[in-house]
């Protein structure tokens, strides 16, 4: 079996589910099993997968879901909602110390990128009017404390590296060094180690209680597999975590690890690294990694953005016009008028996974061209608007004047009704060829 | 010396060992009769040691044959069932020229801190120790204090080290280390990289490069290209093995980082799909820390009993 055709195989599921009208058991195991796949394939641990899966089933064979009208949008929404809620429902902020220097202490295997971070945050913090003091306390790897005096330079940030070979030594002189130099947040970088090297990590906790940090955030690969779990609870159990920082998003990792770790040690993810460069540190948002792990895109943020803006029965003549090509000016007015309620239309085709640029050409509405829009529509006659072929050149001069607008104008709505009609029709196509569907077509 | 590495490695394999087979011995005890449960355990067991549920699915497959083909029903012989199906699936053949009987040149590349550095450090004291002579070219002049990182180690073994400044094309620093590796006559020249995820279309490119530029002015040097994953990665190391091996050729595989508590059992699923050889195994932060991989070995000490 091909992975990437797992993901492929849980929307086509899924899509197949939100279409019916009843849910057999079998039907809820089906798509049960393919979101278990998706969740393996993701690195999500074995054991979180089980747990997972068992709290959806409960929900989705219940009372709730065979009540509901749409049954199959229900198990859909319920596999979201569980996996939101084990990733957190929001962003979380760091901590600040009701005195400075505060401390913000970075662990984390070898190799996670705690270095990195421990520059990139000194850029965000001092981009928000702090004063960072950025500390190197691995005194293993060769060239480690170079590495953030580099760091440190580019930032125009202060590094101090110290004079000692005890990593505690250093934690605690840095300290003292920021009261002295009006410094207000130390990030404290450390070695990488593994979670059962107890000596390393006695090491973590005597910082630790040298220096008080608010923050002790663990750092980790987002590419990480199964065993996350193992060193998310090792370094937890010694530590106290209070966050998680994945680092690496930008590789094509589904990123399951961080709902593994989340589920055991129960600490937010508050920031994620997105490069290798300085800047390149985001704010962390749960719904998009829950829609990037099971490998759909943003496509269950789009489905309930849709839903929340279009009536189920309304959505279905559309789609059933447009296949008839039945589709009028007055149903692409309205059209529009419900896609201006979702958002701007290229972010939300943009979050369409497959879908293309070229797919989204000469279909901008702002504000402003939507009222145009509306006026030259409006000025047309039942019979134009049903069927605009009969649009010829004198009837586009008396719909532009009584408009207000520029024959052009008109000329180019009729052009975009056409593209539309043609674009809408294929993303009909595209749904059944494995894309999930819009709710509206 | 050698004492000291042998017993790191049974403890790291121990370690290993406890987290993938103490359940399978387990699992062996427990259900004593093969049944669909039993199979279930073992494919629990097989994905939370990072196999993945494809190629968990192809073992458990191949089991199953195994199993129907001898007639048994007793849960006793399956573990050196699968002992020999895994085993037949990290069989594959080494590439030529590792043990350098030929001036040889080995590039070393893999995505961001998977230990490409260190096991340069490793493979150099590797060399020494056979009486070869090497050189060390620090190609990664992109992240921060990356050539100093090398020039420590370089001065740690006491051996040549070409570089550039920061910021340098890796491509000319490429050039100078196989032009000075060949002039020198030096028996085995490594090639530092900067770590690269290979979504990265530019630095894939910039990678193609490199190779071409050691290639073209090889003067007959045998040139390997060692890709290096890190242990505790997950099913994504199957999409670095393929991509680096569409961009630059991949000839073997070193897996570092297996003195933690990961499995790497990833590995089964890279060769089960693309048939690289697995050559060195990492088993911790030191220069002897490098361990030749050898399948059977390794699923022995995988397999063997508590002691
Ligand atoms: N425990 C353990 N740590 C290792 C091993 N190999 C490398 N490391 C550590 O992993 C970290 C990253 O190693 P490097 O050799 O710098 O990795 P790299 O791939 O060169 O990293 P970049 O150049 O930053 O991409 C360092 O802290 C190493 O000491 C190993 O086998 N076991
Ligand atoms: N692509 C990518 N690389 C990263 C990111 N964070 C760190 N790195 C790289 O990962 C490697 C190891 O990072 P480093 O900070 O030295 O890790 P440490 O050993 O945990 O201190 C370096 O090559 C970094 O440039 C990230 O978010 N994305
Ligand atoms: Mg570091
Ligand atoms: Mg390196």
């Amino acid at each position: 079996m091909v992975l990437s055709s797992l993901s492929e195989k849980l929307q086509e599921t899924l899509r197949r589910l939100r279409s019916k009208g009843k849910l057999s058991e079998k039907d809820v195991e089906e798509a049960l099993r393919q979101v278990k796949l998706a969740l393996l394939e993701a690195d999500v641990n074995f054991r979180v997968v089980k747990s997972f899966t068992d709290r959806v089933k409960a929900r989705a064979v219940g009372q709730e879901v065979l009540n509901s009208l749409t049954p199959g949008q229900m198990v859909v929404k319920i596999v979201h909602q569980e996996l939101t809620k084990l990733m957190g429902e929001q962003a979380e902020k760091l901590a600040v110390g009701d005195r400075t220097p505060y401390v913000y202490l970075l662990v984390g295997l070898q190799g996670a990128g705690k270095t990195t971070t421990v520059g990139k945050l000194g850029g965000l913090l001092k981009k928000q009017g702090r004063r960072p003091l950025l500390v190197a306390a691995d005194v293993y790897r060769p060239a480690a404390a170079k590495q953030l005096q580099v760091l440190g330079e580019q930032l125009e940030l202060p590094v101090y590296t110290g004079t000692e070979a005890d990593p505690v030594a250093i934690a605690r002189q840095a300290v003292a060094r920021a009261e002295q130099t009006q410094r207000d947040v130390v990030l404290i970088d450390t070695a990488g180690r593994l979670h059962i090297d107890e000596e390393l990590m006695a090491e973590l906790a005597a910082i630790k209680q040298a220096v008080s940090p608010v923050e002790i955030l663990l750092v980790v690969d987002a590419m990480t597999g199964q065993d996350a779990v193992t060193v998310a609870q090792g370094f937890h159990e010694k530590l106290g975590l209070t966050g998680l920082i994945l680092t690496k998003l930008d590789s094509d990792t589904r990123g399951g690890a961080a709902l593994s770790i989340r589920e055991v040690t129960g600490c937010p993810i508050k920031l994620v690294g997105m490069g290798e460069k300085l800047d390149e540190l985001e704010v962390f948002h749960p719904d998009r990694l829950a829609s990037r792990i099971l490998g759909m895109g943003d496509v269950l943020t789009l489905i309930e953005k849709a839903e929340a803006s279009i009536q189920a029965e309304q959505a279905k003549n559309l789609m059933q016009k447009i296949q008839k090509d039945q589709f009028t000016l007055d149903d692409f007015l309205e059209q529009m008028r419900q896609v201006q309620k979702m958002g701007p239309l290229d972010q939300l085709f943009a979050m369409l996974p497959g879908m293309k640029p070229k797919h989204l050409q000469g279909l901008e509405f702002d504000e402003k061209s939507f009222k145009h829009l509306t006026a030259i529509i409006q000025s047309m006659t039942p019979e134009e608007r049903r069927n605009p072929q009969i649009i010829n050149a004198s009837r586009r001069k008396r719909i532009a004047r009584g408009s207000g607008r520029p024959v052009q104008e008109v000329n180019r709505l009729l052009n975009q009704f056409e593209q539309s009609k043609k674009m809408m029709k294929q993303l009909g196509k595209l749904g059944k060829g494995g894309l999930p569907r819009l709710p509206f077509m | 010396m050698a004492g000291g590495f042998v017993s790191r490695l049974k403890t790291s394999l121990s370690k290993t060992r406890q987290k993938l087979l103490a359940p399978l011995e387990e699992a062996v005890l427990f259900h004593k009769k093969i049944s669909p449960e039993f199979y279930e355990e073992l494919e629990e067991i097989l994905i939370m040691a990072d196999v993945g549920y494809p190629t968990t699915a192809l073992l458990l497959e191949r089991l199953k044959e195994r199993v129907k083909q001898e007639k048994v029903d007793q849960t006793g012989k399956v573990k050196a069932y699968l002992r020999e199906i895994m085993i037949d699936l990290l069989t594959v053949p080494v590439p030529t020229g590792l043990e350098a009987e030929e001036p040889l040149a080995l590039l070393v590349v893999g995505v961001n801190g998977v230990g490409k550095t260190t096991s340069i450090a490793k493979l150099t004291e590797y060399y020494k120790q056979q009486g070869k002579s090497c050189l060390l070219v620090a190609g990664d002049t992109f992240r921060a204090a990356a050539i100093d990182q090398l020039a420590i180690w370089s001065e740690r073994l006491g051996v040549t080290l070409i570089r550039h400044q920061a910021g340098a094309d890796p491509g000319a620093v490429a050039f100078d280390g196989i032009t000075a590796a060949n002039a020198r006559k030096i028996d085995v020249a490594i090639f530092d990289t900067a770590g690269r995820l290979h979504t990265k279309v530019n630095l894939m490119s910039e990678l193609q490069k490199i190779k071409r530029v050691v290639n073209q002015n090889s003067g007959g040097r045998k040139l390997l290209t060692l890709l290096v994953l890190d242990a505790t990665t997950g099913q994504n190391a199957l999409s670095q093995v393929r991509t680096f091996h569409e961009a630059v050729g991949v000839d073997g595989i070193i897996l570092t980082k297996l003195d933690g508590t990961a499995r790497g059992g990833v590995v089964l699923a890279i060769t089960a799909e693309l048939g690289l050889p697995l050559l060195w195994l990492g088993v911790g932060e030191k220069v002897d820390d490098l361990k030749r991989f050898d399948p059977e070995e390794f699923v022995t000490s995988l397999f063997a009993s508590e002691d």
